[in-house]
């Protein structure tokens, strides 16, 4: 298992299109992905999910990947947040 | 009669369709196989791609990329495994029917969604329901009703309309449609603008007065329905239908056609708009730039003040959008009669002579700051305006300046890019504004009228009072002696003077604008056409004698009775 904590930097935090965008690349990985926030788990490749998790700019979360491709999975999620989905 | 909402202007008259909400009864079943139950739920699934998959690529070439990204969001959805992944298990694990299994799973996600106040996550409860119901009528087998698919023109008729309904909808056999939810803004009423499909739009109870079948006329600039009309009135309806067919297909010729008087005189004609999503009307209708950007609406429905980011994206997103035509962004009028429920202000005994607007914003500079950052950065995107609303006095011009430079200087300090030659204008809408404009207009790089309120303010009447309604009349002689001294005083100091008021759009004023040499006229998108077509009948020079003429009648109504006596326009 693999672990990342990383802050949201971008304006709308993890909604709209960045949480689309964030749902997508989890998908196109084997392993299971997940993000914690306060405590709670979400499932990262799923945008009901990842919209009711109601992270904003600002919140600390935890990417976590588990299984197949782990490490790129971590990598690439935590680079996606860290620059701020491009926005 | 039944009144409802205007949501897309146009004349109709025809047959009645019904879309049918049959509610689907589902009950709990105890399966033998959750293995046939997965199965049929996965074959539904699919047959649930394909036809979403067909959605996205007509609405890909009828609306654009934009649009069709609402069939991307529902792609995502089914493929969400904690949507129909969870199905999946609770077929297995509890042996029960797909659908139930589905209506157990979504209702906590739609519940949630809908009691969100972020209009973005209803939205998504709605996807939500309708990939859903999508899913169960394939599964049941229930066939739904496709209006990409009809074999006769008719009007449609439903309680509401899904995003999947509208995107199918066939300009060529949808005459119209009537919906008894829904405002303006709503999902169904911007996609009917969009595909310029006339309707109404939030009518309440309608379904129980028609059947398929019914004759229905409706005007979708009033929202007035007639169920079943006589003779009489569809013979009224299809000679207006007509009349109005004509004009519109008269307008779209000028579209791409500069705007010009019989005389060789060019006028500017912009469009106002509220936020971002209006941008499409602006460019359908040929407008020439943004007259006004009412910035107020970035701060409403919301629970804190918009970042400067998120201003700075609606604002960068209007100026690129333009690419190049001007883009007058008013900052914040906030105060009179619009709130913020975030932001207290005080009870005031006259809202209107109160707290409001840039006296809030010089006040609260914190929240000017914020706005002019955002402003001054999407100013290097594209051609951005700003202008401040309710100055009444040099000094309040000044001082407001002056916040400008300091934060100009500060973005220089952190290297970022703005244009420094950024045009600053004020609303003229203060009796005090326009008797000093001579003044004013050494001081800023162009003048907006606003009507509305320079009316209210002139003739001290409050336009929400019914008893005295009619007190409040732009043809009235002050209004446009002071419209006139505006005009003059700014062309005297080499300055641009434009109007963004009703009174701009409005065709029995427009003559007399053009003779007062008012240089742009901005209005609701819709109406730009129509003033080009009127602009291009007149010449300004016999104009000024008209608008001359009509500053010296003693009364309104003498200068109505003048004006349609002495324009002659073609209709």
């Amino acid at each position: 298992m693999k672990e990342a904590n990383v802050i949201l930097i971008n304006a709308t935090g993890l909604h709209a299109r960045p949480a689309s965008m964030f749902v997508k690349e989890a998908s196109s990985y084997a392993c299971d992905v997940t993000v914690e926030k306060d405590g709670t788990e979400y499932n990262a490749k799923s945008i009901m999910g990842i919209l009711s998790m109601g992270a904003m700019k600002g919140d600390e979360i935890i990417v976590r990947a588990n299984g197949e491709g782990e490490e790129a999975a971590v990598k690439a999620l935590a680079a996606l947040i860290e620059t701020g989905f491009g926005e | 009669m039944v009144k409802g909402i205007g949501a897309s202007p146009g004349i109709v008259v025809g047959k009645v369709l019904v879309k049918k909400e049959e509610e689907i009864k589902i009950a709990k079943k105890t399966i033998d196989s959750s293995e046939t139950e997965v199965s049929n739920l996965k074959s539904a699934i699919e047959k649930s791609r394909t036809q979403i998959q067909a959605l996205y690529d007509i609405a890909l070439v009828k609306m654009g990329e934009e649009e069709a990204k609402i069939f991307e969001a529902h792609q995502m959805v089914l493929d969400d495994p904690e949507v129909f992944g969870q199905v999946e298990n609770k077929i297995n694990n509890e042996k029960i029917n797909a659908e139930y299994a589905i209506e157990q799973v979504v209702a906590p996600f739609i519940k949630m969604f809908d009691m969100m106040e972020d209009e973005y996550l209803k939205e998504r409860a709605a996807d939500l329901k309708d990939v859903a119901g999508r899913v169960t009528k394939n599964l049941l087998g229930i066939d739904m009703v496709d209006f990409s698919n009809l074999d006769s023109k008719v009007v449609i008729v439903a309680n509401d309309l899904t995003p999947s309904d509208t995107a199918a909808m066939d300009k060529e056999m949808v005459l119209g449609f009537v919906t008894e939810i829904g405002g303006r803004t709503s999902h169904s009423a911007i996609m009917a603008r969009t595909l310029e499909i006339p309707a109404v739009v939030g009518t309440g109870n309608v379904l129980s007065q028609v059947v398929t079948g019914d004759m229905i006329a409706f005007n979708g600039d009033e929202g007035v329905i007639f169920v079943n009309p006589n003779e009489e009135k569809i013979a009224e309806f299809n000679a207006e239908r007509v009349k109005y067919d004509a004009f519109r297909t008269r307008l779209s010729t000028l579209v791409g056609k500069e705007s010009v008087s019989k005389d060789g005189v060019h006028v500017e004609l912009a469009a106002n708009i509220g936020t971002p999503e209006d941008l499409d009307s602006v460019l359908r209708n040929d407008a020439q730039g943004v007259g006004l950007y009412r910035s107020e609406f970035l701060y409403m429905d919301r629970e804190s003040l918009p970042t400067e980011e998120e201003q700075f994206e609606a604002y960068r997103k209007v100026v690129a959008g333009l690419e190049g035509k001007p883009v007058v962004i008013r900052t914040l009028d906030i105060g009179g009669d619009k709130k913020l429920d975030y932001l207290p202000l005080p009870e005031e005994m006259n809202p209107f002579l109160g707290y409001r607007a840039i006296r809030l914003c010089l006040d609260r500079d914190d929240i000017f700051r914020t706005q002019l950052r955002a402003l001054l950065r999407a100013s290097a995107f594209g051609n951005l305006k700003v202008m401040f609303p309710m100055i009444s006095s040099v000094e309040e011009l000044r001082d407001a300046k002056t916040i400008v430079e300091e934060e100009r200087v500060k973005l220089r300090e952190e290297g970022i890019a703005f244009d420094e030659k950024m045009e600053i204008g004020i609303m003229v809408e203060i009796p005090a504004t326009a008797i000093i404009a001579d003044l004013l207009a050494k001081e800023v790089d162009f003048f907006s009228i606003g009507t509305n309120d320079l009316i209210q303010y002139t003739t001290a009447v409050d336009r929400m009072n019914e008893k005295i309604a009619h007190l409040y009349n732009p043809c009235h002689p002050a209004l446009l002696r002071l419209v006139n001294m505006v005009i003059q005083a700014g062309h005297k100091e080499g300055i641009w003077v434009g109007m963004c008021g009703e009174v701009a759009g409005d065709p029995r004023l427009i003559p007399v604008l053009l003779g007062m040499g008012l240089d742009e006229f901005s209005m609701s998108p819709i109406s730009v056409l129509n003033a080009r077509w009127i602009i291009a009948q007149l010449s300004q020079e016999e104009m000024k004698i008209v608008a001359e003429t009509a500053m010296n009648l003693p009364t309104a109504s003498e200068v109505e009775a003048y004006l349609a006596n002495t324009i002659q326009l073609e209709d």
